[in-house]
């Protein structure tokens, strides 16, 4: 018996050697190792054995099948491994062909420039609001200081809506977001700090650089102790972040009926770098936004106390930004909706 | 507002460079949106003197023109018609830059041949300098211009161009700006004195002047200057109205221009012989008065509008427009020269009213003291006695109702720190103030007390004396500090982050967000059928539309997506995938109309890209079911789709999105028609969310749910049943049993292998026990007891 098991162990293992792929492995399994083979058998077998054979031979048996066993895991293995091999080196893999298509989509560049620009204001504590594009003459101008023949009009034709009702006041298209501010200041007691992004209209026929309809963001921050030296420090790391680092910035006089003093922001051209070009009217500045100390009238009107509280307001526009950043030179480009275009940002 | 160098510098010293002056001008509120130099390319260019012309031996039009030059004589061929022995010219010598009398382009001078004569120079026009589009003949210099001198030092200039902002009036003037610059340059101010002869005469014996409406007349005052004779300007005083923007007429009009535009003042001169009865009134029009104005126009008045009349009617359309019979005309001998004060709302209204925009007219809408009348007055007489030859009565009539000194207004220096962020200096805020032409003095308390001058109609309240301060000091002298005080209170609105997950997921999806117009055209709306009485049916217009295509405020955003769907069809055959985010504007009944938020996308073309991989099947309605049901999914949201009747959708591939027995939108297809309207082929796919609605299943946090421990086991279920039987009512009961976790339906089909009148649809069917690994035995129950019951209640079978 123990010579038989010796016999099998040889041929088995010789056979084994030169077993080449996983269908001969399994004949070789089937005929070593399988119910039939010689080795059950033998395991079979036992029984009829004297019991002092019985106890080596099957102890040499069950090791014998151990080694097996453990011969056929290892040969699986080699031959596993080996047919990756062969099956990664076959033939020619084209790793040029494109990949499986995914669409691509775009977010608009208006709106990804009005979350950049919220996002930096949030980051200074700023909250974002919305509010009517439809609004009532009121909120746009008069709670602005801004009477109905008060020149400042003149520079911001508006739009009326054709709404006659008894006791309905003149309906209009907001044509700056600076009417929410006159709501917040209203509706809002202090401290107040938002940002009021959102479309606004002039009557305006449109061309490369004008379009009936328009984005602006304002904002307005009011507290005790609000200066105008925290209006230009928190304009200025605005503009820092938007525009980077390096980019000059500009604060001087200019007036809007609704704050004083009155400010104007402006940074280096971005495309003559402060040299002079036609981008920049050849002053080497451009107009980002305009602010101020909220007029104490303004306050007032909206239940504010401007002997206890000042504050500081500002709006700009937000077509313009990705029209210098990116060099877009028409602002009708925005609301064509052209994929092609869009597809760009 | 232009305004020349050289004209500042008649009233006020300049050191600095132009365009410094510019910039200090722009910094302190009066931008300096553009400067012109005159004479920049003058080069080569010379006063010179006409002593010879002689006639050019070869051509009857040209001739041979000798030109002394101070140092040298010259002669060159000259064919310009106007040319006269001893006139002062301006003589270019070859080299000279100049503009071509006929194409306008600029280039230098050589020397020349004409017919036959060698020509080194030219006599220029004002066009070949560049001063005008004048090329009709050689442009004369007054006879005192110094001969040799170099043309860019005797008549070069730098051309300011300002931005005046509507609060300074008074810098709608040559002394204003004057005054700016002294200002910020701490230069000496020298104004012209307006001293001039008067007659014996008194003028108020020849003039009356009454002020019935002093609420729309604060001030009226009036010259009378006789004798004079009408002819043209000087062409100094031409050459600065021009440079100005305004066209010279005659000398008596152009001085009330000049002083206008010197001082600020409009002024109006009538014909005193054609104020009938010497009596000027200063009244509301009578309704239906009519006024035949300069312009030629007659002009409809009503009792709104404040009118100069004499005793038998208006002359003149108060501080808009003259009348043509009160015009100065070339008989004309005797000026009443008027300067008044008129309220600037009236003003406004009346100027609208008649769509008459002036120079006078935008300067007291911008609000012009009533002390200017009588400075700006006395300067206009001087200049029409001087240029005209006349000789004024004695005294003015002076008509003052409404009479408002400047109170001095108190400042303490505690509160400009508290609004600017930083203190100055007693000296600087006095300095500034004083610079500017206030009047201060300091009081027992340490308190500023300013009075403003005369000229500024702006200064209210302490804020504006604060404002005054910084911008003659410099807003670069401000600090820069960021917000000290903590962050107010946040309630961040739960739609922006609504509306910007939804925006991230689209975009994530393969979706390109648009922006489109809010006002769009009735036409483009009407291509979508709607019901009689919804709110598309009636949107809002715009009172004064631009444009058709801008006329009525959208009530959807469908209409504006078929259309960019269209636009983008004609270059693009791929799938396109399109969605806008924004408002629509629903009518209400007095009261703002209603702004719901809307997010509405289209889906048309090819599903997938064309590609080697393959796969060209069409958008569908399921696609933008799958849309849907994912952006629900993320939002945690789980819908059913009901029927539902858009008529602008295909009749049967739409449904309603309900959640909790609310409608949030629609998905479906377009309806074929639709399609034809808009010119697109489709099919094309649509989905449509109100956000309102959306948002109040969206709030609050999710309920963490446990994960199963116990395997799964899984079952495939292929039932054949009625056509009609919807897979929702299959999934319904099956989900409704025990066990069962999940259905999925992984198969349906129509066709041959089944039954006409049927189908055959296949479930995957996961059971699940939270308690326990289930059994065979255990499974097959509950699927046999599913089976049972839709075999009952919707006649299913297994298909075998």
């Amino acid at each position: 018996m123990l010579q038989q098991l010796r016999e099998l162990e040889q041929s088995a293992l010789t056979e084994l050697e030169a077993v080449n792929d996983a269908k001969e492995l399994e004949l070789w399994r089937v005929r070593y190792l399988g119910k039939k083979s010689q080795l059950t058998q033998a395991l079979r077998g036992l029984a009829a054995l004297p019991v002092a054979e019985r106890k080596t031979a099957g102890a040499r048996a069950n090791q014998l099948k151990a080694e097996l066993e453990a011969a056929l895991g290892q040969k699986e293995l080699v031959l596993r491994n080996s047919q990756l091999s062969v099956a990664s080196e076959a033939g020619y893999f084209d790793v040029s062909l494109p990949g499986r298509p995914y669409p691509v989509g775009h977010l608009h560049p208006i709106t990804q420039t009005i979350y950049e620009v919220c996002d930096i204001f949030a980051s200074l504590g700023f909250q974002v609001v919305e509010g009517p594009e439809v609004e009532w003459d009121y909120y746009n101008f008069e709670a602005l200081n801004i009477p109905e023949e008060h020149p400042a009009r003149d520079s911001m034709s508006t739009s009326w809506v054709d709404f006659k009702a008894e006791g309905v006041r003149p309906m209009l298209l907001r044509t700056h977001t600076t009417s929410l501010t006159a709501r917040m200041i209203e509706a809002r007691k202090p401290p107040i700090r938002l940002v009021e992004p959102g479309r606004v209209y002039r009557y305006e026929a449109s061309d490369a650089t004008h379009s009936p309809m328009f984005h602006q963001i304002d904002g307005i921050a009011i507290d005790t102790g609000i200066t105008m030296a925290d209006l230009k420090g928190t304009l200025y790391e605005f503009a820092r972040r938007f525009f980077g680092e390096n980019r000059g910035v500009r604060f001087r006089c200019d007036y809007f009926p609704f704050v004083e003093p009155g400010v104007e922001m402006a940074i280096e051209c971005t495309v003559c770098n402060g040299s002079g070009c036609r981008l920049c009217g050849h002053s080497g500045w451009i107009e980002i936004l305009g602010a101020g100390m909220a007029h104490p009238r303004v306050l007032e009107r909206g239940g504010i106390d401007p002997e206890v509280y000042s504050g500081f307001a500002f709006g700009m526009g937000i077509d313009r930004m990705p029209m210098l950043r990116h060099g877009i030179d028409d602002i009708r480009l925005f609301y064509n909706n052209d994929l092609r275009f869009l597809s760009q940002f | 507002m232009k305004v020349s160098l050289s004209w500042l510098k008649e009233y006020v010293d300049i050191t600095l460079p132009p365009h410094k002056l510019a910039q200090r001008l722009t910094l302190a509120g009066n931008e300096v949106k553009g400067m012109q130099v005159v004479g920049g390319s003058w080069e080569f260019v010379s006063v010179g003197e006409i002593t010879a012309i002689n006639p050019h031996p070869n051509a009857d039009r040209l001739r041979l023109v000798t030109v002394n030059l101070g140092t040298e004589e010259t002669t060159v061929v000259c064919g310009a018609p106007n040319l006269r022995c001893d006139d002062k010219i301006a003589f270019a010598s070859v080299g000279a830059q100049l503009y071509d009398g006929h194409s306008g382009k600029l280039s230098r001078l050589e020397p020349a041949k004409i017919r036959g004569v060698a020509s080194r120079g030219m006599v220029c026009s004002e066009k070949e300098l560049g001063i005008s589009e004048s090329h009709q003949g050689i442009m004369v210099l007054p006879e005192d211009a110094p001969l040799g001198m170099p043309l860019a030092d005797y008549l070069g200039d730098v051309i300011f161009d300002l931005d005046i902002t509507p609060n300074r009036a008074d810098c709608l003037s040559v002394v204003g700006i004057a005054r700016e610059v002294s200002a910020l340059t701490g230069q000496g101010l020298h104004l012209p004195r307006a001293d001039y002869a008067e007659s014996a005469v008194p003028i108020d014996q020849q003039v009356s002047v009454s002020v019935i409406d002093p609420e729309l007349c604060s001030r009226y005052s009036a010259s009378l200057i006789t004798g004079v004779k009408i002819g043209p300007s000087p062409a100094w005083l031409q050459q600065r109205l021009l440079a100005y923007g305004m066209r010279p007429i005659n000398n008596v009009v152009d001085v009330t221009n000049y002083v206008m535009v010197e001082y600020g003042q409009p002024l109006h001169a009538f014909d005193y012989q054609r104020i009938r009865g010497g009596k000027i009134i200063v009244r509301r029009a009578e309704a239906g008065e009519t006024l035949d104005t300069l312009d030629g126009t007659k002009r409809s008045l009503d009792d709104n509008m404040l009118v100069i009349a004499d005793e038998k009617g208006a002359v003149a359309v108060a501080g808009i427009m003259g009348g043509a019979a009160s015009e100065v005309s070339e008989g004309t001998t005797s000026i009443l020269l008027e300067a008044a004060n008129f309220n600037a709302a009236s003003i406004h209204h009346t100027g609208s009213a008649l769509r008459l925009p002036s120079e006078a007219r935008m300067r007291f809408e911008r609000g012009i003291r009533p002390e200017l009348t009588v400075v700006a007055l006395k300067r206009a007489t001087q200049l029409i006695s001087k240029l005209g030859g006349g000789e004024a009565a004695q005294g003015l009539i002076d008509v003052y109702p409404g009479r408002a000194d400047h109170e001095p207004i108190r400042l303490s220096p505690g509160k400009l720190e508290r609004v600017l962020g930083v203190g100055f200096s007693p000296e600087q805020i006095t300095g500034a103030l004083t610079a500017l032409g206030f009047t201060c003095r300091t009081d027992a308390d340490g308190d500023l007390w300013a009075a403003a001058p005369y000229w500024r109609g702006d200064i209210r309240h302490d804020g504006d004396l604060i404002e005054e301060v910084a911008r003659i000091v410099g807003y670069d002298k401000i600090p820069m500090t960021l917000l000290s005080r903590p962050i107010p209170h946040q309630s961040p609105e739960p739609v922006f982050s609504l509306k910007r997950k939804l925006r991230g997921i689209l975009v994530g999806y393969g979706f390109s967000e648009i922006v489109t117009y809010s006002l769009t055209s009735l036409e483009l709306l009407r291509r979508l059928p709607m019901e009689p009485g919804s709110p598309d049916a009636e949107p809002l217009r715009m009172a004064n539309p631009m444009t058709f295509e801008q006329e009525y405020l959208r009530p959807n955003l469908r209409a504006n997506l078929l259309t960019t769907l269209a636009a983008n069809r004609r270059h693009e055959d791929g799938g396109i995938r399109l969605f806008e985010l924004g408002k629509v504007y629903l009518t209400r009944p007095k009261d703002l109309p209603e702004e719901p938020e809307v997010l509405c996308g289209l889906m048309s073309g090819p599903r997938l890209e064309h590609s080697w991989h393959g796969g060209d099947e069409l958008f569908g309605f399921y696609d933008a079911k799958g849309v849907v049901e994912a952006l629900l999914a993320h939002l945690g949201i789980a819908a059913d789709f009901v029927e539902s009747n858009d008529p602008a959708l295909h009749n049967a591939k739409q449904a309603g999105i309900m959640v909790s027995g609310n409608k949030l939108g629609v998905i479906g297809e377009l309806h074929p028609k639709v399609l034809t309207a808009f010119e697109i082929t489709g099919p094309v796919c649509l989905f449509e969310i109100n956000l309102a609605q959306l948002l109040n299943f969206t709030v609050g946090h999710r309920v963490f749910q446990p994960v199963a421990r116990f395997p799964v086991v899984e079952r495939d279920i292929a039932l054949v049943l009625d056509e009609q039987v919807s897979h929702a009512r299959v999934q319904e009961i099956i989900t409704g049993f025990p066990l069962v976790a999940q259905v999925t339906i992984f198969d349906a089909y129509w066709g041959k292998q089944v039954p006409a009148g049927k189908k055959s649809l296949a479930y995957r069917i996961v059971f699940r026990s939270l308690e326990h690994t289930l059994t065979d035995t255990e499974v097959d129950k509950v699927q046999q007891k599913i089976l049972t019951k839709l075999s009952r209640e919707l006649g299913a079978t297994l298909r075998s």
